[in-house]
């Protein structure tokens, strides 16, 4: 019985963490590039509503995906404007992208609200189990989670355009007088930080909820924020971080539906509970492995 | 000089804000003339937005207090419903006792609730673990799912069993109302908290030394100033003034404790500290921009269907209007 | 650019690169207002001057860092526009800053080769990592390539940083102060790469403030004064007097403040064993002991990053030792905060007063009011009482009165740094704990914080002065102690001040070897 319940979870956590990585290696991106981007929930529900609404228009998921990357690049724009040409405070300016995002995906998804969509399709993988619910759903994005976290690893660490990326975050004088270009490089990161949450989006969806509901990404953004942390600023770790996190959501589930009499209040919790009580647990050197320049709007020469 | 270009970035969102809802096939224009002639032209509607203004004024303050010593507080709408839930659970298990104790105990355990929201932040903080910016965030998560478990389960009220609440609070536990509007105390106590504030910040020593520290942490601390427990402080007051507006909705505007006590002021607060800096003039005005911005909200949900929340837009067209025009334009130091 | 590795030495040939008529303001002030200057090939040419002479200025306009005003940069004859430091080395120019532009993260090879030019997308780690080895073996070092470059000795990370430029195709290398944050030892070994270099056929600007460096390595110097060149000589016609009379105007020597003879009272500060963690990027102290007596100046010395300013942090009471005590007065004041010492009378002079020891956005009297208890009164401040004892203050130690109301960001460097010495030597502090008080302060400025806390020991304070200067050192301490690794490495007498010795303490043994 046990067994059904832990290979459960941890069914569903690859369901629910997926969402979480996704947007977790985004940020990582930008967050490496000394962008911190606290609006990332707001991004999340722009590609959620933006995937939503394509997929029902257009009858095919995949357009819904494509739609929900394009949104979260674009929403992100002005937020990458703000932040690398303006020289604002990012963390005022992330709070600016979460209100921009609450706003446009109410504003998109309303006409879909409670609606019934039919998302990303999935192959079912069968634990050989006795009692044999145990199901793990495999649809196109977690197929490319891996992958995804391979691409961005490599990108970062074994090409020029990473090197310079992480220069920038790390000390943007020493890296202008490099020859960097830092406008250009942090733009891409953000840009691609918004892509990243966008798919994240339109995996809560299109592939876990299967509707539209205001807010539903239930500060998801944030707590990738914090992954990032816990992750030490490292693709992979965000891997486990992020299936820890989604068991955490995932253990909410089932424990709801074996029966125990516990309030689904104080299991919504969870996860935030849990985000909290690891971020001491980061330690003192996963704080110091953060991008020296991170949150640092640039004012040097240029 | 500042006032006409905050006002320029303002009209520029409003116009953004417009544009948005036309290509939305929403008619802009008429909702802002709705809401002007809502708030001006009746006084429901005028009462209306100085009922808003005082939960945006007290949310503003547990933004810019913090930001005073350079802490960056956006936990202001968990801290409001933790004063909610406090003040209610006060007021609930004190229900039988005199007034001249019950009303200013249900006020302090609703400051009380904001406080201690806001000091696991400020003592992650000061222990070098998180910054306050994303643990405020996660709370404000935690803080309405606490709401809720308690008015599903144990202050759960017998009347209404199809949706969830408390019991009414008694008589004594509630703020005083203007009758025929919803005017309540709760304005004084906004009012009294922004001059108390203002005072402290530039007549007393504490304000100075919160100035300095806001100015340069380090040279502070080497001055010898006690800059943790600043932290603690003001991050403290900054909930707990927070915590009073949750009472506040609780105790003069609901009557009880309901499942949405807040419809984000707490974040409204913050973009208007953000705008107001730390002039209270200005926060009452940047209070009263937004309570406007929260009746076109409604006005636009009642009579054209479009959900509260699309609100948010011309929020962030504002905030990033400001941000992008320049570091001095609107700062919170 | 290619290495071109086997030309021999020239003679006076067309220069690498020459600077015609460069102005450059910032604000009212003129940093640069010079005719010409220029480098040859196979040239050390130096550049002296004292702060604030504008040699920096001049370097960052030849490395693309600056535009100038007006005027014009010629490399090897022909007109050049430099917008920036990537044209600047992409025309063959690489410059070493006083402060490295390493990224202390990322590792050696990974600062090495984001600097180089024509890298691939896709970074060949292999065919990259024989290429920096070949041109580290040409300059007769080798260095570990995995290792993070804020691990590293500045010395090699010196080092580091003009392999940097060679690689990246310089044929001009200007280096900005490089002895700076140099032991003596570590000197000769800098020198020996440069004659490698200018063997080789570089063109080398040595800028520096020290009359025997350029005089024993330049081929030729050129004398900068207020923004201007005030003469170009050739070191063997060149004397020390000479090169003084055109920095300072025909001034001769140098003031100096000389240490007087004092009579030394009690122990003031006393630190027995004192051990500290290493939190984060700080050094952790191991077993230091000394002390400081009523009266008595005891200079520290030591290589950047020996632990000094975990000392100064440690005195002052921004940390707590670990194991060991400290006293003072013969009081253990091991667990005492920061704000208890101060009113015990320890007194802080830091460099970078607006940054360490100051409120640039408050006024001059209210950074005089802070943390002071005896100005509060009720709830407020007794304003007309701190004005009144902010200017007898300045009185005091005889310098000029600034406006109070100013705030302290609208003040010159030099008056930043009178301002501090004039709140801390306030209520006459028993113990001072200067950090590098003069860094970055002009002559006159520094001449004067010298002589208050001159002044100041004379007066019974015991004084603590950390400074990387040995003359200042040498001129004005009773005692010196050298510091490396955290650790006590020496300590000398007035006998024994000699920069071999002192040099070889800051180094050690082992690594004096490499050096020679």
């Amino acid at each position: 019985m046990i067994a059904v319940l832990i290979v459960a979870t941890l069914a569903a956590s690859v369901a629910a963490g997926t969402s979480l990585l996704y947007a977790t290696l985004g940020e990582i991106v930008a967050e490496r590039a000394g962008v911190i981007n606290l609006g990332l929930e707001g991004v999340m529900l722009a590609g959620a509503a933006a995937g939503c609404a394509a997929t029902s228009v257009t009858g095919n998921p995949y357009w819904g995906v494509l739609a929900a990357v394009l949104a979260g690049a674009a929403i992100s724009v002005v937020f990458a404007y703000a932040v690398v040409d303006c020289g604002a405070n990012q963390l005022a300016a992330g709070l600016s992208l979460l209100f921009l995002g609450l706003g446009v995906s109410a504003l998109i998804g309303r006409p879909y609200s409670g609606a019934i969509i039919h998302g990303l399709p999935s192959m079912s993988l069968r634990a050989p189990l006795e009692q044999g619910a145990a199901v793990l759903s495999v649809d196109a994005l977690v197929l490319l989670a891996l992958p995804a976290t391979a691409l961005v690893w490599w990108a970062l660490s074994a090409t020029r355009w990473g090197l310079r990326l992480r220069a920038v975050g790390e000390n943007p004088a020493a890296a202008f007088a490099a020859g960097c270009n830092r406008r250009r490089l942090q733009y891409q990161a953000v840009l691609l930080s918004g892509a990243c949450s966008g798919l994240a989006g339109a995996h809560i969806a299109l592939a876990v909820a299967f509707t539209w509901a205001e807010g539903m990404t239930g500060g998801r953004g944030f707590i990738a924020i914090a992954l990032v942390m816990f992750a030490r600023w490292n693709p992979w770790a965000a891997v486990a971080g992020a299936l820890v996190f989604g068991g955490a959501e995932a253990l909410q589930l089932q424990l709801q539906a074996s029966g125990l009499d516990v309030s689904p209040f104080l299991m919504n919790m969870l996860p935030y509970v849990l985000t909290l009580a690891a971020l001491p647990l980061t330690g003192r050197a996963g704080r110091l492995a953060a991008p020296a320049a991170l949150g640092r709007p640039y004012t040097g020469v240029e | 000089m500042q006032i006409e270009r905050t006002f320029w970035k303002v009209l520029i969102a409003f116009a953004a804000f417009g544009l948005v809802l036309l290509i939305a096939g929403k008619h802009p224009l008429q909702a802002y003339a709705d809401t002007a002639v809502f708030v001006l032209g009746s006084l429901e509607g005028f009462t209306e937005l100085f009922v808003r203004m005082s939960p945006l004024v007290m949310a503003a303050l547990a933004v810019s207090i913090p930001a005073r010593i350079g802490l960056f507080n956006v936990g202001g709408e968990g801290q409001i419903y933790m004063g909610a839930l406090f003040a209610t659970g006060t007021a609930l298990s004190l229900a039988h006792a005199p007034s001249w104790l019950l009303l200013p105990a249900t006020l302090a355990s609703g400051f009380a609730g904001g406080a201690v929201w806001a000091l696991i932040p400020a003592l992650m903080r000061i222990k070098g673990v998180a910054n306050e910016a994303i643990t405020t965030l996660l709370l404000n998560y935690i803080a309405p799912l606490a709401v809720g478990y308690m008015i599903f389960g144990p202050w759960r009220s017998p009347e209404s069993l199809s949706y969830p609440q408390s019991p009414k609070l008694v008589e004594g536990a509630r703020l005083a109302v203007l009758p025929g509007t919803r005017l309540h105390a709760g304005l004084l106590i906004a009012a009294a908290c922004l001059a108390l504030c203002a005072y402290v910040l530039y007549r007393t020593r504490w304000g100075l030394e919160m100035r300095a520290i806001g100015g340069n942490a380090l040279a502070s601390q080497h001055l010898g100033l006690p800059v943790r427990s600043y932290i603690g402080a003001c991050m403290a007051i900054g909930g707990g003034i927070a915590g009073l507006a949750g009472m506040a909705e609780v105790s003069a505007i609901q009557g009880r404790l309901v499942a949405e006590i807040s419809p984000g002021y707490g974040y409204m607060g913050f973009l208007v500290a953000w705008l107001a800096g730390p002039s209270a003039a200005k926060t009452v005005a940047m209070a009263f921009l937004l309570a406007f911005i929260s009746s076109v909200g409604d006005v636009l949900q009642i009579t054209q269907g479009v959900p509260f929340a699309v609100v948010n837009i011309l929020m962030a067209a504002i905030l990033f209007s400001v941000l992008c025009g320049g570091k001095r334009a609107g700062a919170l130091q | 650019m290619k290495l071109d590795t086997q030309r021999p030495a020239r003679e006076a040939s067309s220069p690498l690169i020459s600077a015609h008529n460069i102005v450059k303001r910032f604000g009212n002030l003129t940093a640069s207002d010079v005719d010409l200057f220029e480098v040859r090939p196979g040239e050390v040419h130096g550049l002296l001057g004292e702060n604030g002479a504008g040699k920096s200025t001049l370097s960052k306009i030849l490395y693309g860092y600056y535009r100038p005003d007006s005027g014009e940069i010629r490399v090897e004859g022909s007109p050049v526009s430099l917008r920036s430091p990537a044209e600047a080395r992409a025309l063959g120019i690489g410059m070493v800053f006083q402060d490295f532009t390493l990224i202390p993260a990322l590792s050696v090879f990974e600062n090495i080769v984001l600097f180089m030019q024509g890298l691939p997308r896709v970074l060949d780690r292999r065919a990259l990592q024989k290429q920096i080895a070949e041109a580290a073996a040409s300059l007769g070092t080798s260095m570990d390539l995995e290792v993070p470059a804020g691990a590293l000795s500045a010395g090699d990370q010196q080092k580091i940083e003009i392999l940097k430029q060679v690689l990246a195709g310089a044929r001009v290398l200007i280096l900005d102060e490089p002895t700076k944050v140099l032991a003596p030892q570590e000197c000769s070994g800098l020198f020996a790469t440069l004659a490698e270099l200018r063997s080789r056929g570089y063109g080398i600007v040595l800028i520096t403030h020290k009359l025997d460096e350029v005089l024993e390595a330049a081929d030729r110097i050129s004398v900068m004064r207020k923004g201007r060149i005030a003469g170009v000589l050739d070191p063997s016609a060149a004397t020390q007097a000479g090169l003084l009379a055109l920095m300072f105007e025909g001034r001769g020597t140098r003031e100096m403040t000389r240490r007087t003879a004092r009579s030394f009272g009690a122990n003031a500060l006393e630190l027995r064993g004192v051990c500290t963690d290493d939190e984060g990027h700080a050094v952790p102290l191991g077993d230091v002991s000394l002390r400081v007596r009523e009266g008595e100046i005891l200079g520290m010395a030591g290589i950047a990053g020996s632990g000094q300013r975990e000392l100064g942090a440690l005195v002052v009471g921004r940390t707590r030792p670990r194991r060991g005590t400290k006293m003072l007065w013969e009081q253990d004041a091991g667990e005492w905060s920061i704000a208890r010492l101060r009113q015990s009378g320890v007194a802080f002079v830091p460099e970078n007063p607006l940054e360490i020891a100051c409120v640039g956005g408050l006024s001059v009297a209210e950074n005089f009011a802070l943390g002071e208890r005896r100005y509060r009164r009720g709830l407020g401040i007794d304003w007309p009482r701190v004005q009144a004892d902010a200017g007898a203050a300045f009185d005091r130690i005889g310098f000029p009165r600034p406006p109070l109301a100013a705030r302290m960001r609208t003040l010159s460097g030099g008056n930043v740094q009178r301002a501090v010495m004039a709140r801390e030597l306030a209520n006459r502090p028993r113990l001072i704990v200067a950090l590098y008080p003069t860094r970055g302060l002009d002559v006159r400025s520094a001449q004067a914080v010298r002589d208050k806390l001159c002044a100041s020991a004379g007066e019974g304070a015991a004084v603590l002065l950390v400074s990387e200067d040995l003359d200042e050192l040498f001129d004005l301490c009773d005692r010196l102690v050298v510091m490396r690794r955290g650790r006590i490495a020496g300590e000398f007498e007035p006998a024994g001040y000699a920069p071999e010795a002192v040099g070889a303490a800051m180094v050690g043994a082992a690594e004096m070897q490499r050096a020679n």
